[in-house]
């Protein structure tokens, strides 16, 4: 008797452990799935000027942005339709200018003389060369 | 130590050797890795239960060891052992506490090979990503841990007498 009431209690501590570990493993899941919510934002354009961070665009977010420099140069940001475009700028080869906008992870628009860089965080993969990326 | 115990520890050596090289000829893949039936803890199990902790904890050292230097290589050999010994050490504690019968501690075993050696393939790989596969594994573990848990109970049942 005395030996079936302890296989009673173990059996019965089984049982707590597994639903403990599942309850657990169901909270991690949750967790994990929560934590990706937060850590998958909006695609954003991040604006560097000299490798120092100037500013975060949400694409979805209509803006233009003067950039301005110490020295008086300057950059023109424009977001508008999901994507970052410079428009204008105050350098001599206006590379930077011709750039087409940028949407896509990594995709960047870089101005040499001004040390400006616009880079696209959290883009959507752009499909073509994802692999060499 | 008796003779009937060497040739016992023997014995139980070689069946959780050909466990291991068992599951390493059929890897029961079911999309994730890491996860695997757990036959070698079988034996571990059986021998925690019939022999105590400190031969069930030389077993599976030795299991580990051999298996690493003979089918795999060093670094799953490095997995399995953080697996193990963590595993172990759980069950040798949830045995003590008298809390639980052969398959809750095999199932804590079984949770617990699962958790050591995706932390040690954080560490190695270097990348947190892997604990996505935590709660999957988690589930394995319980659903290994059971399987084996109730064998084990069976199987000590009968060989309880032969190993004292």
């Amino acid at each position: 008797m005395q030996e079936n009431q302890t296989e009673k209690k173990k059996r019965k501590g089984d049982v707590v452990l597994i639903a403990v570990i599942l309850v657990l493993a169901v909270a991690a899941y949750v967790g994990i799935k929560f934590y990706q919510g937060m850590s998958t934002e909006e695609p954003v354009a991040v604006v560097t000027v000299d490798g120092a961070e100037y500013g975060r665009f949400p694409l979805d977010v209509d803006v233009t942005e003067k950039i301005e420099l110490p020295d008086g140069a300057y950059n023109i940001l424009v977001v508008k339709d999901g994507a970052a475009d410079i428009t204008e700028a105050s350098c001599p080869d206006g590379i930077c200018v011709n750039h087409r906008a940028v949407s896509r992870q990594s995709e960047t628009i870089v101005c040499l003389p001004n040390k400006v860089v616009v880079e696209i965080e959290n883009g959507e993969e752009s499909g073509v060369d994802s692999m060499t990326n | 130590m008796k003779t009937r115990k060497i040739a016992y520890l023997g014995l139980l050596t070689a069946l959780a050797f050909v466990f291991s090289y068992i599951e390493f000829l059929i890897p029961v893949n079911i999309g994730v890795p890491g996860a695997k039936l757990g036959l070698a803890n079988l034996v571990i199990i059986v021998a925690l239960y019939t022999l105590g902790e400190r031969d069930a904890f030389l077993l599976s050292v030795i299991r580990i060891v051999l298996v690493g230097f003979t089918f795999a290589n060093l670094a799953m050999m490095i997995y399995s052992l953080a697996g193990g010994c963590l595993s172990y050490v759980a069950m040798a504690i949830a045995k003590k506490t008298n809390r639980l019968s052969i398959t809750g501690v095999s199932v804590l075993g079984g949770v617990f090979h699962n958790i050591g050696q995706i932390l040690v393939a954080m560490v190695v790989l270097e990348t947190e990503s892997l604990i996505y596969y935590l709660p999957v594994l988690l589930i394995a573990g319980i659903a290994s841990g059971v399987a084996i848990g109730v064998l084990g109970a069976m199987v000590t049942k009968r060989l309880g007498r032969i190993s004292q």
